[in-house]
Formats: structure tokens, sequence, C-alpha cells
């Protein structure tokens, strides 16, 4: 590869032609501040608008300053990174930001997390100067089921245009208005509800201010707490426990599976169980169901479609349903595991406990902003009461429980509450890409096969790779299985299935890149694709170390279908623990 | 309209259409109708000219084209009368065309408002 | 015939024109022969000027006095006045008509050759004025490196406002290999009280269309877009009806003239948004996006219009380009500069006589624009400056009226080229608030993308309102400057980092004006409104009640036939006392 010589900050360095002198000054151990600027290196993804000029840097003969970000290093080049033209343009540029953002620090729920925050107080900002005679740019604030936009704090960073856009390709938000005005919306100024947002929260993901966040439900949470006349139980998705423990200084990667369930008790919570289990529910249900096309599929059945579709994640299910209505057949019914537990606990559970539904309150702790809007859905509720009340972010959990004074790093382990608290490795899983499907061959292959699965660990279908593939052998039945993360991704392969091109017989797709585990409600990333990887070896890691590795060995499981549901696809099952889909082609509303 | 199919083909035309176009001397009157010309009224000086020079009986060629870029004195019209150097008329209203025509066109006698060629061209 | 031109009449025109008048009635000739008042002759620095139909003799430097002789001489005798023929400097020949005059006169159309004088909607017109000749030439004649080669050589740079070497762009697009490449026509103009691109589209569309032809062959591109606003729906119509036209004749298309070239134009609409002037904005607006710039390099001409190479040149930069090879670049090349070869077309706006469009060789000084073609100020009012370079520009002052116009001058002026916008301003007006009007347009049309365009703009504009309205400090100053280096220094594309220069520049020339807004809180032009007061001199007012019966707020008071008392408190300076008053008793502070 061709390299260039050149100096920054009178320091020689020689680097591939093509790189940008960020990274180039990154090598020499010199970091140039960025604000708009992000960068998730296995995803391949980098967003570089050049927009917030904070980046700049002197590269002699050159007429004006460069951004760093976006402009590559060439040969010769003598560049100052913090020369007084440097950085009095950089205090300058910064003030002009400043001067158009809301000062309400102390009420943000960005705050102490917002890179705003935290780059004027690196840059040493202390005054605006003219800022008694600067007006703002206002907008109307908007919330959804899911997410509050908030534009008075855009800093138009794009970096959620870009999720939106490039990587999720949902095309919900995008800049509109010139100059001043400028800001990031849906088109035509409509609420995002009315737009075709899937509540994916990837933007709110990488939003660097608080410009987008999500629908705080925690108070909500606190209300029924302090009920007495209620009955409030608690599920955790797998993904939250390999990522909560960041919000508490931990290394990303720490499993908090232990501390959360006692934090969750301390909290108040009457029983504190996993999702996981209804991971493993879902399995059944699913598996079974892929089982039952495949045969029907095979035995040239034609309304046996194929591929089967993965179901549980809401915004993926939002997602084809307002991109795919067409294709509204081919995704399992299987409820999403939040959903099947609320089903099962408002029913089961409850009986169990002699509690009645309208006095037992579910909260959902989910790595997920879209699962605020799936638990509102119509048809999982129940004359008017919700299967899931509340689903609540890791972020939001981690804020409740600082909020009660508990010290997460200084918890014993606790045990998940049974009966709905028992799960397998399979259900752990479910929380990074590839997980899902995994999870159902572990099971479908036995049922299917009738002989015991030897390799549990189905190492093929993991990793970072946006779209892959996979044929596994159901002895002898080779079964194609494609694996898609990120919404953009899932297009290529819901656009080959609409063509018929499709060979897969069953596709895995998760919204957020990464999985679960990269979820919107999760601790915030910033870019930094090791911490999506530390999660997922986590959730793998504690797969290893389950006992019980297959949803269907699950005894609570078991029982649950002796007890209450019969068996998997039964007439009972379907009523609780299947869904179906809807026509959401989005036509344009406007409301202002 | 058959195509010009060789650059032998587009000077044969081009010598046809000199013939066809400004072959015989006669009555030629532009009217500058470019986007200033049209908003200061020149269509309609445009359209007294046919229906006037017509109703008048004098046999005159009245065309559109562009605008002079003497924008302070639209509408402009330029007046070509057979073995004369164009004049250009600016600040034309319909009294003023009616002058034209009576005055200029019909006895070659000059009227104020003459906007003289006071550029070269290539 | 008279010429009526501002300056001859400054020059005893008038005086001339009655004594013309009554020598011909002493002779009784009145009839027959009729002295005409007519317009600018363009040759105003020999003024006054007539000439004499038939024979269109002209004189010029003719004193009132001379009516007599001529009378005499030319018109009884058919004798002409030698002394009052104009003399070449050169030859000392002695020259009597138009024609041999042409030469002396300053405009030169040479973009603007067939406007005005072609009809747009018929491509036999235009071919009879040579249009397709260029093409025809090059496809047969010409190999496309030798196309580029002499635009190159002609020194032809871009008009659009950059002054980019077009032979060398064209030069760059045609060494990227792609098998797909793209000719665009930037007619996105934007620049307030410009209309340059306009005339020539409307006026001359196959020169455009022609020239886009050339430059696809020379760059080996079979596709050419012309981005063009849909404000200008004329000039829309008439690039439709040639696109057409060409296409019927098979001058656009497959196999143009049997060459085996393939060119075809499709026109593309903008929404009027002054940054997709800027041409990575322009292609983005083209691509169905947002339009946004974004940063350059990649230039265009690697990765444009669908990430192929594409070359981006301003209209009035194509209605150069087939003279250029009919003629040769030599030709082209020893009119101008040395530096700035060509002509530039300039639309006249502002407080000067004959607003609109010319053409002027590069070189041609400030004042000749302004008094010699644009007649001088209006009312005769003194000049004060012209701004050009439209929002992006700056000031030309007295100073630089002798400056020859070209790119480089204008920028070591402190100014740019631009477009071709030039807006003359006399001394009345404030030339705080000529540089708020121009960072009004800014915000206005600031796409919002980079951090100091967006906001930096905005904070400029509103310290010069603040400013404006006497409200502020020596200090501000400094902070004005200081903001007009830094958006200049970290703005993303060419509107950010040109768009404080109207301070800037305003700021470099009359400084002594803001220190008056912010020190003695005077506004000296009597501009802006917050800082004047409008008093009546007790010894003037005469108490005949006009001023305080015409005011609409009630704020003069007086007894009849008694001085008047504007309440300042009270007043909210419309002016309409002033205008009212006959005897001159009410005067602005």
């Amino acid at each position: 590869m061709e390299k260039v010589k050149l100096t920054i900050d009178n320091k020689p360095i020689e680097i591939p032609k093509g790189t940008t002198i960020n990274k180039a000054a990154r090598q020499l151990g010199i970091e140039i501040p960025t604000l708009c600027y992000m960068q998730l290196h296995d995803l391949n993804i980098e967003n570089k608008p050049a927009g917030c000029r904070i980046c700049v840097v002197e590269v002699q003969d050159r007429r004006n300053l460069a951004p760093s970000c976006a402009t590559n290093c060439e040969e010769g080049m003598v560049i100052k990174t913090h020369s007084t033209r440097v950085l009095n343009a950089r205090r300058t540029v910064m003030e002009f930001i400043l001067s158009d953002h809301p000062k309400d620090c102390l009420i943000c729920p960005k705050s102490g997390n917002c890179e705003l925050q935290t780059m004027a107080h690196q840059l040493g900002i202390r005054e605006i100067p003219g800022e008694e005679i600067a007006s703002t740019s206002t907008y109307r604030k908007d919330t959804s089921p899911s997410i509050i936009r908030d534009l008075d704090k855009c800093i138009l960073c794009r970096r959620c245009e870009m999720m939106c856009n490039t990587v999720q390709t949902v095309g919900a938000l995008s800049a509109i208005n010139r100059g001043f005005m400028a800001t990031v919306a849906p088109a035509f100024e409509q609420n995002l509800e009315h737009s075709t947002c899937t509540y994916c929260g990837q933007c709110v993901a990488v939003c660097p201010t608080g410009a987008l966040t999500e629908v705080d439900h925690t108070p909500d949470v606190l209300r029924a707490l302090a009920d007495p006349a209620k009955t409030v139980i608690v599920q955790t998705a797998p993904a939250v426990r390999a990522a909560l423990g960041e919000l508490f200084g931990m290394e990303p990667g720490t499993l908090v599976t232990g501390k959360m369930v006692t934090a969750l008790r301390e909290l108040g919570f009457d029983y504190v169980f996993d999702t996981d289990f209804a991971a493993d529910l879902t399995i059944m249900e699913e598996g079974t169901e892929l089982l039952d096309r495949l045969k029907r599929h095979l035995n040239g059945d034609r309304s046996a479609r194929l591929p089967i579709l993965t179901s549980c994640c809401p915004g993926w299910v939002n997602f084809f349903e307002e991109y795919y209505p067409d294709l509204k057949d081919i995704p399992s019914t299987a409820k999403s595991p939040q959903q099947m537990f609320g089903a099962i606990a408002k029913t089961y559970f409850a009986d169990k406990i002699n509690v009645s539904r309208k006095d037992l309150v579910v909260v959902s702790i989910m790595p997920c902003l879209a699962k605020k809007y799936e638990c509102q859905r119509e048809e999982f509720s129940s004359d008017g009461n919700r299967d899931v009340d509340f689903s609540i972010s890791t972020r939001e959990l981690a804020a409740f429980i600082k909020q009660a004074n508990i010290d997460l790093n200084n918890l014993k382990n606790g045990e998940f509450d049974a009966p709905l608290g028992e799960s397998t490795g399979a259900g752990v899983i479910f929380g990074a890409t590839g997980g899902v499907i995994e999870a159902a061959c572990r099971t479908a292959y036995e049922i299917f096969t009738g002989k015991k699965l030897e390799r549990i660990d189905f190492t093929e279908l993991r990793g970072l790779e946006g779209v892959r593939a996979a044929t596994i052998d159901f002895d002898g039945l080779p079964l194609n299985i494609g694996i898609a993360h990120g919404l953009g991704n899932a297009r290529n392969l819901l656009d080959e299935v609409r063509s018929g091109r499709s060979q897969f017989h069953a596709i895995e797709v998760m919204a957020c890149p990464g999985g679960c585990i990269g979820g919107g409600g999760q601790p915030l990333h910033h870019g930094n694709s090791e911490i999506i990887k530390a999660r997922a070896a986590a959730l793998y890691n504690e797969d290893r170390g389950k006992p019980l590795r297959k949803s269907h060995q699950n005894p609570f499981i078991i029982k649950l279908y002796e007890e209450f549901l019969g068996k998997p696809n039964s007439e009972k099952a379907h009523h609780l623990l299947h869904t179906k889909y809807f026509d959401k082609k989005k036509k344009i509303i406007v409301k202002q | 309209m058959p195509k010009i199919k060789s650059p032998a083909e587009l000077s044969k035309h081009k010598t046809e259409v000199l013939e066809r176009i400004y072959g015989k001397e006669k009555i030629r009157i532009r009217v500058h109708m470019g986007t200033s010309g049209q908003a200061s009224g020149a269509k309609t000086i445009y359209n007294f000219f046919r229906q006037e020079l017509e109703k008048r009986n004098i046999e005159a060629t009245v065309i559109s084209s562009g605008d002079m870029g003497y924008s302070f004195a639209e509408p402009t019209v330029e007046v070509k009368l057979p073995n004369e150097e164009p004049i250009v008329f600016g600040y034309v209203d319909k009294l003023k065309a009616d002058e034209i025509i009576e005055k200029y066109i019909k006895n070659g006698e000059l009227i104020d408002g003459i906007l003289p060629a006071n550029y070269r061209s290539i | 015939m008279v010429c009526g031109g501002t300056g001859c009449s400054g020059s005893q025109g008038e005086a001339l024109l009655d004594n013309l008048n009554l020598e011909l009635e002493a002779n009784a000739l009145e009839n027959d022969i009729h002295v005409v008042k007519a317009g600018c002759f363009g040759l105003c620095s020999t003024g006054p000027n007539i000439k004499i139909i038939p024979g269109n003799v002209i004189y010029t430097g003719v004193k009132p006095d001379d009516a007599k002789e001529i009378v005499s001489e030319h018109i009884m005798k058919g004798r002409p006045v030698e002394r009052l023929l104009f003399t070449d400097p050169l030859t000392k020949k002695k020259l009597t008509t138009e024609k041999e005059l042409s030469p002396f006169r300053k405009q030169l159309r040479l973009v603007l050759r067939n406007c005005g004088v072609i009809d747009p909607g018929n491509i036999d017109d235009a071919i009879a004025h040579d249009a397709y000749a260029a093409l025809s030439m090059a496809l047969t004649e010409m190999k496309p490196a030798d196309v580029i080669k002499i635009i190159k050589d002609s020194g032809l740079r871009g008009r659009g406002g950059g002054g980019f070497s077009t032979g060398l762009k064209w030069e760059i697009a045609a060494k990227n290999k792609s098998d797909e490449k793209y000719v665009v026509c930037n007619a996105d103009e934007g620049d307030p009280g410009a209309f340059m691109d306009r005339s020539v589209l409307e006026g001359d569309p196959h020169a455009v269309l022609e020239a886009m032809a050339i430059c696809g062959y020379a760059i080996k591109a079979a596709k050419g877009l012309i981005y063009i606003r849909a404000e200008y729906p004329l000039a829309v119509a008439r690039l439709k009806t040639a696109i057409e036209q060409a296409r019927e004749y098979g001058l656009l298309g497959k196999d143009i003239m049997g060459s085996g070239f393939n060119f075809d134009i499709e026109i593309r609409y903008g929404a009027g948004a002054f940054v997709c002037g800027e041409e990575t904005a322009l292609i983005h607006s083209m691509e169905g996006l947002r339009g946004e710039p974004t940063v350059k390099p990649p230039f265009p001409a690697e990765s444009g219009y669908r990430n192929k190479p594409t070359n981006v040149n301003n209209v009035e930069t194509f209605a150069c380009i087939s003279p250029i090879i009919l003629k040769g670049a030599e030709w082209f090349s020893s009119i101008g500069t040395q530096k700035s070869k060509g002509t530039k077309v300039f639309a006249l706006a502002g407080k000067i006589n004959n607003v609109g469009l010319i053409e002027v060789p590069m070189g041609t000084t400030l004042r000749e624009v302004v008094y010699d073609i644009g007649g001088g100020i209006r009312n005769g009012r003194k000049f004060k400056a012209a701004q050009t370079g439209g929002p992006s520009g700056g000031c030309l002052t007295e100073k630089h009226l002798d400056t020859p116009i070209d790119f480089d001058n204008l920028i070591e002026a402190g100014s740019m080229m631009g477009s071709g916008g030039l807006i003359v301003m006399d001394e009345d007006d404030c030339m705080v608030s000529v540089a708020k009007f121009f960072l009004d347009f800014t915000v206005e049309e600031s796409c919002g993308k980079c951090a100091p365009c967006r906001i930096g703009n905005k904070r400029l504009y509103e310290l010069l309102d603040h400013i404006t309205k006497g409200k502020g400090t020596p200090a501000d100053l400094d902070r004005l400057k200081n903001m007009c280096l830094v958006i200049k220094d970290t703005s993303l594309c060419g509107l950010g980092q040109s768009s404080p220069n109207p301070v800037l520049s305003t700021l470099e020339n009359f400084k002594d004006e803001y220190d008056s807004h912010v020190t003695a809180k005077k506004c000296p032009a009597g501009h802006c409104k917050d800082l004047m007061e409008y008093f009546i001199i007790s010894a003037n007012c005469v108490g005949c009640t006009a001023c305080a019966r015409v005011c609409p707020v009630g704020a003069i008071t007086g007894e009849r036939k008694e001085p008047h008392v504007i309440n300042p408190a009270i007043c909210i300076k419309c002016g309409a006392c002033k205008e009212k008053c006959k005897f001159d008793a009410i005067i602005i502070q």
C-alpha cells in the first residue's frame, strides 16, 4: 500500500495513503477533539459529515482550516493541531454551537453523559460572548411511545440520520429546513409516531446530546411499587445483565446477573423473573412452528412458505409491517419473549398466586426502546389491561438503582424467583445476533432428528458480520440459515425473499447492530464496537456455564406445558403466545 | 424535419436558412422578450406589432428574441428597415409602438427614445 | 440624433440639442430634419456625441456652439465637419461611421453575442448565426485532447465565481476513466440581482447546448444535465424547445452529424436554494438528496453525479466555448488582461442610471463600467461603493474606480468576481446596513450543515443589527472581525467561506462609519432609523401645521403660526413630516 510522509505537531509520521488526519494524529497520541464524527469499526459504519468543525487543524499552505475527520493525509503535509489560529477557531465555533443550545443541563436527561457538555468542559468554555443578543432556534417537542425528540438540543451531527437511513434504511429522520432553523426530523416535520420510525432507538443510542432520548417510565414503576394493592413483578432481558455493570464503573462485558436480581429485589419488586424463561418458551413455539412449516414444505405443501423469519425483535416487526406488509405471513407468529412472559404472567402466574390481572403489574427491563412501544400495542392487552405494563431500559434501570442509593458493585448475588425465573443457556444467547436462531437450532435439531445434539455451540452462526449464512446439517437435511442484524442488512435479505431468490429456510433478524446487546436502551457505547463484542462474549460465557443449554430441557417450561398449555402450538398456546401482523404502510399524516 | 447527418449538411443548411430568413430585405422587428422584457410588458408590445402591422397592411416579420440587457429601458424593440442599420427603441409602450409604426416604419422618421448600439460584438 | 445619456447630458448635451433645433429653424429645415434625443452611444468619454442619418456619421465632443457649423456645413452642403470626427488614437485617422467607431466602445458582446439577435425558439435562426458550427468543427477536425488544449490555451476561467481554469477542469475530468461521465451545466443563478445566466439561456440557449456537447466530446461523456432553478420558467421553456429542436436535427442524440459521438441533455430543476450553486450541493440536489455540500476532495471531476466523473461549468463559461473553438485560443486570449481572458457579463444594479446587463472585456475599469456604461449615479449623487460577487464578495470604493476589473485584482481589492452581480451604492447608503443586508441573505440561504455558517452567520447578523440600532460598543467591532475570520476559516463550503466578505470589506474600507455607529451612535449616511432624530429648526418653521397634521403618531405639537416641536419620545421616524414641509424646517440629526 502506498504510504505518505507528513508531520503533525512537529512529529513525523508515515501512514497509508487515504488515512484521515484525525486517525494519523491518534497514532501519534494526539487526540484531536471531534463532535459530529462517529465510527463503528466492525460494523463498517462511519459518520463524518464534517459539520461541527470542531476538529479543524491548520495545514501549511492551505487557505483555510481543514476538518481533520474528513481530510486525508497527503505527502509532505505540515499540520498543526493546536496553533493559536486553530485554538481560537475551535473555541469560537464551540461558542457558536453553545449559543444556540439550551443551558438546562441540570435537568437534562443526558447530563453527565453528554458529548457536548464534555467538549464544552474540555475546551474550557466559561462564557458565551454576545449571548444576550443571541436568538435560539426552537422547535416543537415530540413525544412518541418510545422516543422523545427535543430538537432545541440538536447540534446537527447527523449521526441519527446516518443510523436511520444508511444503517437501518428506515428513513424516518433526515435533515430539514435551512440555515439557522436546520434540524433533523421526519419528513414534513410530522411526529415520529406518524413517520416510518420503528423505534429501534439507534438514533437515541448515538445522539451526543439530549436531543433524542427515551420516554422514561421509571416514575410509573415507582408509583406501582408504592401501591400496596399491586403485586409488581419484573422480567429482565438477557442483554441487560451484560451491560448494566458499565453504568456502575465496571468493565464492559462484566456479567451482573446476580447483583441485578438483588438490586431489583431491594427496589421492591415482589418477584424477580427472567425474560430468558420466556425466551425458552419462544423457542418451543417458534421452533415447533419452524419444524411444522418445514415438514409441510418438504411434503410439497405450497401454502407453507419458507423461509420462516424470527419475530422476537419489535423494531424488526415494525419494520416489516411498514416496508414489507406483503410478506407479513412469513414471520413466525410467535410473540416476542417480553410479550410471552406478560401473557403467561397475567394468566398462569396470576392464577398461581391468586392475584387478579389488574392487580398484577408486569415490568420489563429491556435493552430496547421499541419494547416500550411493543407493550403498548393493542393486541397485547386484555380488556385494556396490558400484558406488560411498563418497559424500562437498561439505562433507566441504572438511574433507578442509583436513585435508591444502591451500589450495585457491593451487592451479593441473588437468584431469580421460581417459576418464571428459570432459564437455559439457549435463552441467554437471545441477546446477541445469531443467538435466537442458534437456540432454535439446538431444540429443533433434537425434535426433528430425535437424536441428541452433541455439538451445542453453533459458532458458525455467531459474529458481527452484517449478513451471515450457514448451513446446519439436520441429520442429512441441510438447513439453510440466514442472519441479519441492522435493518439495512435485513432489507437485503427481505428483498431476496420478496423476489423469490432466497434459499434460506429460516432467517433471524435483529433490528440493532450487534443484536439486543447493541440495543437502543443500552448504556451508550459512543460508537465503540469493542464494547458490543465484550457484551456478546459475556452472554456466550453465561450460556457455557449453564447446566441446561437447550430450551426444551427447561424443567419449568416442561411443567408449564403440562400444567397449562398442553403442547407447543396447541390452541391455548396459540391464543396466548402467538400474534398477527398488520399492514402499517404509512400514509403521510401531517399534524402540527 | 430531416436530420443533419454530417458537417457538410450543417453548412448547407446554414446557407439555406440564411437565405430563407435573411436573404430578402424586409422590415424586421425584434421584440426583446426575456424575463425582464416580459415583466415590463413586452408581450403586449409583441402582440400589438403583430396585429397592427397586419391591420395597417405593412409586410413585416415580428420576432420574439431574448433581452439585450437594457433593463432600465424595457420593453425594448429593434426595428430593421430594408437597407438601414437596425435601430433599438426603449421604453416602448403602445403609444410609442404606434409612433414607431407611423413615423419610423412608414416614413423613416426618427423619434425620441432610441438606444444606439453602444457595444461591439464578436 | 443626439446622445441623451447621462454622461452627455451632463456635458452640455441639452444645450446642444436646443441649438441644433434653433439652427434648423433659422434655416427653415425643421420639417425636413428631426433632432432626436437618443440613449447612450457608448462613447461617453468623448461626449456629447451626435449621429447624423442618413450617412451614419458620428461627431464626438460636440459643443453647443458647434451646432451652427454642423447645420451649415454637413446638412446644408453635405461636407463633413472634419474637426469633430473621432480620431483613432493610434493611427490618428479620422473615423466617421458607427462601424468604424465600434472598436472604441466599452462593451464587447461575446457571451451575449446572439442575445436579442436571434429568435431563441427557432434553431434555424441560431444555425444562421453559426450555432453548432463549433461542434461540427470539433467533431470532424479535432481530437478530444485538441479541444481541451484549445480551451486551456485560451485562458478561459470559470465564470461561476471560482475562476478555476476551464481547460484544466476538463482535462481532469477527461483523465478520470469511467464507463459513464457527465457534463453538468450550472444554471442555478442565485446572487441577488444577478441574471446573466438567465439572459443567455433565454436569448441563446443553443450556445449552451452546443458547448455542453463539445465538452462531452472532450471528456468522453455522453450525458449532459442542466441544473436550472424552477423560478426561471421562461429560460426552462426556451431550453426545452431548443433541446427538442436540436434532437430533431440530430445535433443532440446518437451519432451526432455522423461522427459516432452520442450526447444528449436533460433538464433538472432546482428549487432555488442559493447553496445549490455550489457544485457538490448541486450534484446532491440532482441525485434527489438534500441540497447541501460535502467536503472536497473528492472533486466532482473524480466522483460527482452518481459517483461518476462529472464536469460542472456555469452557463456563461459554456457560452464562451463555441467562439473559442471557431476563432481560436489566440483570439480569445487577446481579449482581457494577462491572467483573466475574455469578457465578463455584469448585472448592474443599485443606484446607477442604466441598470441592466453589460458585457465588457476583462480589465475594464470600474469607472468605465459605472460612468461610461452605467450612465453614472442616479440623481447626480456621489459614488460610494460597488459590491461585486454578491453576498460572497466585497465592496470596491472610490480608490478602486480605476482598477482594471479581473479575477485577481478583485481578490486583491478584498472582493471577488463572483458570478457577476454589481451593485452600486451612493452616499445615502450606510455600509453597516449594506453588510447587514447581505448577511440577511446568507443567513436565509445557508444550508445549515456546518456550525460556523449555520450559527455564526446568524450571530454576525445579530451583531450588525445591534450596531445599526446604536447598541454596539467598540469591543463589538473586534468580536465582529474575529467571528468573520473564524467563519471564513472553518466553514465547509464556499458559501460560509465567503459570507463574511461583505462585513470584512466594509469594515476595512469604511471603518469610520462603523466607529461612528458604536461611539457617536450616529449613522453618517442617515440611513439607520434608530440613530436618527427628526428636528424642527424654529427659525425656518412658519407654523403652517402641515407636519403636525401628517404625523401619524401625534409627535408634533405647536400653535398655528408658531414654530412646532417634535417629541423624539413619540416620533417613529417615518419621515412623513419632512416630506410635507415646504420650508426645509425639518432636518435629520
